[in-house]
């Protein structure tokens, strides 16, 4: 692990924070590289700049766009601004937790997805908005995004009949809710 | 132009370049402005840009119609937009497969494309031209009006609209002060929230004295509902940095930093790109222009804390720190960054300066109001017509930002109120919609300008659940430093969700507002201290819906779960299947062809029946 945070250097030609020294910048980095705060290089960067654990977790865990587990492969993030509210966003968010089976904050067990929700993206228009890796879909309903999400499923699941039955069959065991999904998707081929 | 290639050294080279730019523009006028701004982006405006070069390649246009990928074009709503210049010929919702006939018919025989033209809903008469669409007519687009005719990652096209001419007339004929005094003749106030004067502020940190000064662009627009700080950023970056450079001139500064907000990534991309074309071409750096003024700017991006929007919380997270605001005095202006004399300004704010500065206040603060100049921009969202960024002059009433612009209310509902100032505004009731969009005046009324988002709200939005949602909001963000703010929201939350659930009492209810008072009066920064305003507010006009609530258990508005039911009607019902087939928890059940029934304690009153049946048999309760 040695040498992790010291190769940490920000980028001078990027115009980027001063000087390397925000640690907040040096997360964000860390963050990019890993997908997440993981554990070890916390420590490492404490001892390098003669911080305490503590000191270095209460900037991690102060900002939301910190993980410090990893993130799924696949990223669904609802917007929650007001424009959002009051068009109905909170149901939406309720339908993809409840269709990936995990909480927001949260990523599902096999590593494919997490689910976060942000305040505002600013892009008020699309209201209510969800964003699939970096995709925006605009004018979502509890329905639209039912439909949407078993879309994705079927994309990032486009394996062989067998392979998804044998999943579907792991998935069900452990309660995933996306487990009654694939199978309904499975029936109508 | 070899200045674009080795940097400009001296004014003369800039007025030089920004002529020979002009002169360059003038002979191209024929170009395509397709919206890249995050609402077209998402209804597909990338292709069309792509398809669009690939037709007028083929067509052999591409030397004689340019394509412009421009920021916000305003009318978000008619997405993706794209208008046609020099004429000005509005497209809405174009398609990909509409780009053909564009081409062919507007470009080569300048006929138009009725079918995409934009509708007036209340004339029926379909509109050619972009201006004389009623949404953008009855606005005074003076920071959003170049966003039609920027490419945003093209410093040639600002240099040519005369860009950066403002900071090489402060260079050739002013100082300091002469800078400080315009500011103040403009009458420009804060556009961030509070309206603070910005020549108050410049002044204060101008007459410090210390070696180092920061200037600091606050982009952390975290209001939500607001989105013309990224508008701007992502649109004409460059006169952001102008007026920034500008700034960092007037009080001192050498050094300029933006404070971007990490859920705006196309704007952190767009204003780094902006860095390095100045840089390149000699207007940052050392000895700018030749003129003995240095300065530099770097780009901080945040990690997503509301209250970072706080000026010394925003401190204490460019230095890398906890966002947690320190109490003041000693103000920014004495210590802020790094311990410097400190000064920060809204994105929309510095904006504003270059044109104060190239028209001269008297000119500027010809709009506006007396006491504040210029104009506003705000985002007009929610339940509105005509969703999109709208700039009008300070002090046009509510009414006519809501009606003549924004078209009135969507699918004929009634209007309720207008949420504006973000979390630590308040909703405005039909009553107060010819308030004057004025800093005081909308603080007398209970809400506040905040940073310009303005959500419409109509019947189906409950003014209750509203408070609940901006008190999660504001109690998810506190920072927890103050005892008042953190446990006084948390407390306010339990207390209005029992009012959701039809839990509560009127002498809770009491106890609610006594307690919002003290939340206000008794935190240190701006988070806590408005903190109550969407529960006062709401209580201050519709006390009548919280005591429905309370005492009669329902919500008329339709939204509060424990409150509602779904039923469907037997007699419209004729047991398609639909609704049974979507319902996620099968709370649905019934014979085919055979009238549904709803099962009360499964239902989960998520709406996905309401929403499917088309029949309209489903019935909320």
């Amino acid at each position: 692990m040695s040498g992790l945070a010291g190769n940490l250097r920000i980028d001078r030609k990027n115009f980027d924070t001063r000087n390397g020294e925000s640690l907040v910048a040096l997360l964000q980095q860390v963050q990019e590289k890993h997908n997440y705060l993981p554990e070890h290089v916390l420590r490492e960067l404490a001892c390098s700049r003669g911080l305490s654990l503590m000191e270095m977790y209460s900037v991690a865990t102060f900002y939301k766009s910190f993980n410090l587990q990893p993130r799924g492969k696949h990223n669904i993030v609802a917007c929650m601004g007001t424009a959002c509210h009051v068009q109905g966003g909170e149901k939406v968010l309720e339908e993809l937790s409840r269709m990936l089976g995990i909480k927001p904050g949260e990523t599902s067990r096999d590593g494919e997805y997490s689910l976060d929700h942000v305040n505002c993206l600013g892009a008020c228009a699309l209201a209510p908005l969800v964003v699939v890796d970096g995709d925006y879909h605009g004018n979502m309903t509890a329905a639209r995004v039912a439909a949407l999400i078993k879309e994705k499923l079927r994309e990032h699941k486009g394996q062989t009949a067998e392979a998804l039955n044998q999943e579907i069959g792991q998935k069900a065991q452990s309660g995933c809710c996306c487990a009654r999904l694939l199978a309904g998707e499975i029936n109508s081929v | 132009m070899d200045a674009l290639q080795t940097g400009m050294r001296s004014l003369p080279e800039l007025l030089n370049l920004q002529q020979q730019l002009k002169k360059r523009r003038e002979q191209q006028q024929n170009y395509l402005a397709v919206c890249g701004d995050t609402g077209c982006t998402a209804w597909g405006s990338q292709n069309i840009k792509g398809v669009f070069q690939k037709c007028l390649q083929q067509k052999g246009l591409d030397h004689i119609t340019g394509l412009k990928f421009t920021g916000c074009l305003g009318l978000c709503e008619s997405g993706p937009v794209v208008i046609v210049f020099p004429q000005g010929i509005f497209y809405q919702k174009v398609k990909e497969s509409d780009i053909e006939e564009i081409v062919e018919q507007t470009l080569l025989q300048g006929k138009i494309v009725e079918r995409l033209l934009y509708q007036d809903p209340l004339s029926g008469e379909k509109i050619i031209y972009a201006p004389e669409i009623p949404f953008y007519r009855k606005q005074e687009r003076i920071l959003l009006v170049n966003n039609w005719e920027i490419d945003p990652s093209s410093i040639e096209d600002y240099l040519a609209l005369g860009g950066y001419s403002a900071f090489g007339s402060v260079l050739a004929s002013m100082d300091s002060e002469y800078v400080i005094g315009e500011i103040k003749k403009s009458r420009l106030r804060g556009r961030g929230g509070a309206g603070f004067p910005t020549w108050q502020k410049w002044e204060e940190c101008s007459e410090m004295a210390a070696a180092q000064k920061y200037i600091i662009c606050n982009a952390d627009e975290g209001d939500p509902g607001a989105f013309m700080d990224r508008s701007l950023l992502e649109g004409n970056p460059h006169s952001v940095l102008e007026g920034l450079i500008i700034g960092g001139f007037a009080v001192g500064a050498t050094e300029g930093i933006i404070y971007v907000r990490a859920e705006y990534p196309t704007a952190v991309q767009k204003i780094r790109r902006a860095l390095i074309q100045a840089h390149e071409l000699g207007l940052l750096g050392e000895n700018i222009l030749g003129s003995g003024f240095s300065f530099n700017v770097s780009v901080s991006v945040g990690a997503g804390a509301f209250v970072c929007g706080e000026t010394s919380a925003l401190v204490a997270s460019v230095e890398g720190r906890v966002g947690e605001p320190r109490q003041k005095p000693p103000h920014l202006a004495e210590r802020g960054y790094n311990n410097c004399p400190t000064v920060i300004n809204n994105v929309e704010t510095l904006a504003n300066i270059p044109s104060i500065i190239s028209k001269g206040a008297e000119v500027y603060r010809r709009t506006g109001t007396e006491k504040s100049g210029g104009t506003k921009i705000f985002s007009l969202v929610g339940k509105v017509r005509n969703t999109g960024l709208v700039e009008v002059p300070l002090g046009v009433s509510l009414r006519e930002i809501i009606f003549d612009i924004g078209g009135g209310i969507k699918g004929g509902k009634a209007f309720k109120a207008v949420q504006t100032g973000g979390p630590s505004g308040g909703c405005l009731p039909a009553s107060m919609l010819d308030l004057p969009t004025d800093f005081d005046e909308l603080k007398a009324a209970g809400s506040m300008m905040g940073s310009g988002g303005m959500i419409v709200l109509d019947e189906e939005t409950c003014m209750v659940d509203l408070a609940r949602y901006f008190l999660k909001f504001l109690n998810d963000e506190s920072c927890g430093r103050c005892f008042t703010c953190r446990e006084g929201l948390s407390r306010m939350l339990e207390m209005v969700e029992a009012i959701t659930k039809g839990q509560s009492s009127m002498a809770e209810f009491a106890l609610l507002k006594e307690l919002a008072a003290v939340v206000k009066d008794s935190t240190m920064c701006g988070l806590g201290q408005t903190g109550a305003n969407p529960v006062l507010s709401t209580i201050r006009y519709f006390a009548e819906e919280y005591r429905v609530h309370i005492e009669e258990g329902r919500c008329p508005a339709g939204v509060c779960r424990d409150l509602i039911q779904f039923q469907i009607n037997t007699e419209l019902c004729n047991g398609c299947g639909a609704c049974r087939n979507k319902c996620p928890v099968e709370a649905i059940e019934g014979e085919a062809k055979a009238p549904h029934l709803i099962r009360a304690a499964l239902c989960t009153k998520c709406g996905i029946c309401l929403e499917t049946c088309r029949y309209n048999a489903v019935i909320k309760l």
